[in-house]
């Protein structure tokens, strides 16, 4: 028995091979692409004044959640900026967003496949399995490999270890919308289409929010391990940080992403389920807009 | 033409569904072939004419709402063929079925299945626009349907924001507004609470007799399948075991099954007079004297005796003490003394309908057709019998329901009193011509 060996890792490597070989061209495009996108964002993060962007994300919590959020908001990256950790979390916070925006556009259809068609579901959830399972920090040998060093390889590990959450939340929350609204579409004659729009994402929205706030947890806690292969941002602060035994360095920036970590998840949780915060701008706004309607008709009466 | 025809349905869930039909038309039992599937509709055929109210019943698991589905091809049938206006609904490809549910066939459904994310115009509204139809044209459609359910006024809410009664009627006024002929309703008042649940019948009731839709109503309650059904089919374990009009299957059940099924009903809500009336027996006609009204009453010793005129018109009762006194007096005919009766009934009248006129008075209710012809009469021991009798047509007993009547006039009294007032011989030749 001790003989035996199958050697998969040497098949896989040799596959890798082939591919960087043969598709170079398609390895260069995402890489020019992915670059560019990260780029842009992270330019725009870091060249703004700090000031300027925390207005805008406490702004946002506050439309979103509530004054309270705003407030923490402005407290908690106030102190990330006196920590020194500004421009590194704005790089974090880049990489999170794209990887994020991307793995949702990935996962949202796959979802709504898996959702529809039995045997593409039994087909995608393995391989979802092994994306969730296989250790991180795999896949950065092959995203090195693909994408050599820096924040594209990053990028890329981050996109396939956040995806599962969406495709999965996807799937459970079209498979969950009550059948009978279903066939109530189905029964005035909707197509599957107009029932897709119409009624099962409708229905499935907090679900798949739920989903989308699951991917961005998951790329804010791989977009730290990218910082081993070079990609810019408060990863690559803790990794040096460990490499050098630099403790306060690694406090800093890890609380860093605490900060970053918590306030993405308040607001994506409240853009999941808008009707938990009536304390939010958006409820706020439409409260008083439906109270003047209200009065404007009794007015008219 | 039916509107609706299913002709050997079948439905069968599991991997072997072929099989599964083929064993069950040799004559398989369903609970011996759950290994390879499951039967849910067994052989069901049955045709709905336009117009009409088609209760399906059954308990949970009898098929019922599977054998709805397939009637709109929610669920394709395993064998045999729905026909929906003439198109056979599995010979047609998805567009087509689309386009006659959308245009024929609309459904309300057991837990109203609204969209939450629209409002309650947008819900009503849901079926034209499927259509295609302009949106302020739908608007005014959802508006109108709205109104005939009583909803007006409630259009710019949201489904949440309603009870569960008035959910229903947002989902009755979809199926409404998309104007279809046929409507499917999968028990579409089972989750309301009784008292809403007999508003909603009776407004469904009332529309249907403005909108003579077909519809097609499952339901579990023998109670609502009675209250609505111009006919119904029972189901148990996936077959229809009986189809027939409400008497049919109250007065005939098919089996033990139905019979059962049936023991709890409320019959004094399904029974109409005709079905328990008697013919009457203590008439006399107004052609006829005194003499002779009095005579039929000591023949079958009672104390009163309905009038008819010589088309059996009814025209009332007269007493036996009435009669004695107007025969002293001199009095020769009856239309002196006939008093109006407290209240006459029709034949289709409900049971629960005639306790009220029955308690009134101590005669038998008389019932009288549309031309004010007595047709019979109901005796209250006939009428108490229809409510405990299993088989309610059987002949309640005879001999109480004279015991019913007011204690007569001695018989000793009445001879007197004829031979007093008159020539025996006449008396008997009148009395022949008077027995009806």
């Amino acid at each position: 028995m001790e003989n035996i060996r199958i050697p998969v890792g040497t098949w896989v490597d040799s596959a890798f091979d082939w591919l960087k070989d043969n598709v170079a061209w398609f390895f260069d495009a995402v890489t020019w692409l992915f670059s560019l996108l990260i780029d842009i964002l992270t330019n725009v993060l870091v060249d703004l004044h700090p000031l300027v962007i925390i207005l805008i994300l406490a702004l946002l919590g506050w439309v979103l959640r509530s004054w309270q959020m705003a407030l923490g908001t402005v407290i908690t990256l106030f102190f990330i900026m006196t920590m020194d950790q500004w421009v590194a979390s704005m790089q974090t916070l880049a990489l999170v967003l794209i990887a994020a925006i991307i793995a949702v556009i990935v996962a949202i259809p796959v979802g709504i496949l898996a959702a529809r068609n039995d045997t593409a579901s039994t087909i995608i959830k393995p391989v979802l399995d092994f994306m969730q399972t296989m250790p991180a920090f795999v896949y950065l040998i092959p995203a090195v490999t693909f994408f050599s060093i820096g924040v594209v390889p990053g990028l890329v590990a981050t996109v396939i270890f956040a995806l599962p959450p969406g495709v999965r939340f996807t799937e459970l929350g079209i498979r969950g919308v009550d059948s009978e609204t279903v066939e109530a579409g189905q029964s005035f004659g909707a197509t599957p289409g107009q029932i897709l729009r119409g009624v099962q994402l409708p229905l499935a929205t907090p679900t798949i929010m739920a989903g989308i706030n699951q991917v961005i947890m998951l790329a804010l806690a791989m977009a730290v391990i990218a910082g081993m292969v070079g990609a810019d941002g408060l990863g690559k602060n803790v990794v040096e940080a460990i490499a050098t035994q630099n403790l306060p360095l690694g406090v800093e920036a890890g609380l860093g992403v605490v900060i970053i970590a918590v306030y993405l998840d308040r607001v994506t949780a409240a853009l999941g389920n808008a009707k938990d915060y009536p304390a939010s701008l958006v409820a706020v706004m439409r409260r008083r807009s439906a109270k003047n309607k209200a009065a404007a008709a009794t007015a008219k009466a | 033409m039916s509107v609706v025809k299913a002709s050997n349905v079948y439905k069968v869930f599991g991997k072997r569904q072929n099989e599964v039909v083929k064993r069950l038309e040799e004559g398989a039992d369903r609970d011996d072939l759950t290994k390879l599937g499951t039967a849910a509709v067994i052989d069901a055929s049955f045709e709905v004419e336009a117009g009409e109210i088609f209760v399906v019943m059954g308990l949970s698991g009898s098929g019922k709402s599977t054998l709805i589905r397939t009637l709109n091809g929610l669920w394709p049938t395993t064998s045999g063929s729905v026909e929906v206006l003439g198109t056979d609904i599995a010979k047609i490809d998805d567009a087509a079925l689309r386009k006659v549910r959308s245009e024929h066939i609309s459904m309300v459904f057991q837990h109203f299945a609204l969209l939450p994310h629209r409002t309650v115009r947008d819900n009503a509204a849901y079926a034209l626009e499927i259509r295609g139809v302009a949106k302020a044209e739908r608007d005014k459609a959802a508006d109108k349907w709205l109104k005939a359910v009583g909803l007006e006024g409630w259009g710019d809410k949201f489904p949440e924001q309603l009870s569960g009664g008035m959910q229903q009627r947002v989902g009755l006024a979809r199926a409404l507004a998309a104007e279809t002929d046929i409507l499917l309703m999968d028990e579409a008042f089972s989750a309301l609470d009784p008292l809403i649940r007999r508003e909603m019948q009776e407004q469904l009731v009332e529309l249907q007799s403005e909108l003579q839709k077909t519809i097609i109503f499952i339901t579990h309650d023998l109670n609502e399948a009675m209250f609505l059904g111009d006919r119904i089919a029972v189901m148990r374990n996936g077959r229809i075991v009986q189809v027939g009009t409400p008497e049919d299957i109250l007065t005939d059940p098919a089996n033990d099954y139905v019979a059962q099924f049936v023991h709890d009903v409320d019959r004094a809500r399904v029974l109409t007079a005709n079905n328990v009336m008697e013919k009457a027996r203590q008439t006399v006609s107004n052609q006829n004297g005194p003499r002779v009204a009095l005579r039929s009453m000591r023949e079958s010793n009672s104390s009163a005796i309905y009038v008819m005129d010589r088309h059996r018109k009814f025209l009332g009762v007269v007493y036996d003490r009435d009669c004695i006194d107007h025969l002293r007096k001199g009095g020769t005919t009856l239309d002196e003394i006939i008093k109006p009766a407290a209240q006459t009934a029709s034949p289709d009248d409900l049971l629960i309908d005639l306790f009220l006129p029955s308690s009134e008075t101590p005669l038998p209710v008389p019932v009288t057709n549309d031309d004010g012809q007595l047709v019979g009469v109901v005796p209250r021991a006939t009428l108490l019998a229809a409510l405990g009798n299993q088989n309610g047509n059987d002949e309640a007993p005879q001999e109480e329901s004279a015991a019913e009547w007011p204690e007569p006039v001695d018989s000793g009294l009445i001879d007197q009193v004829l031979a007093e007032t008159g020539d025996a011989t006449e008396a008997d030749a009148a009395n022949e011509r008077g027995a009806l």
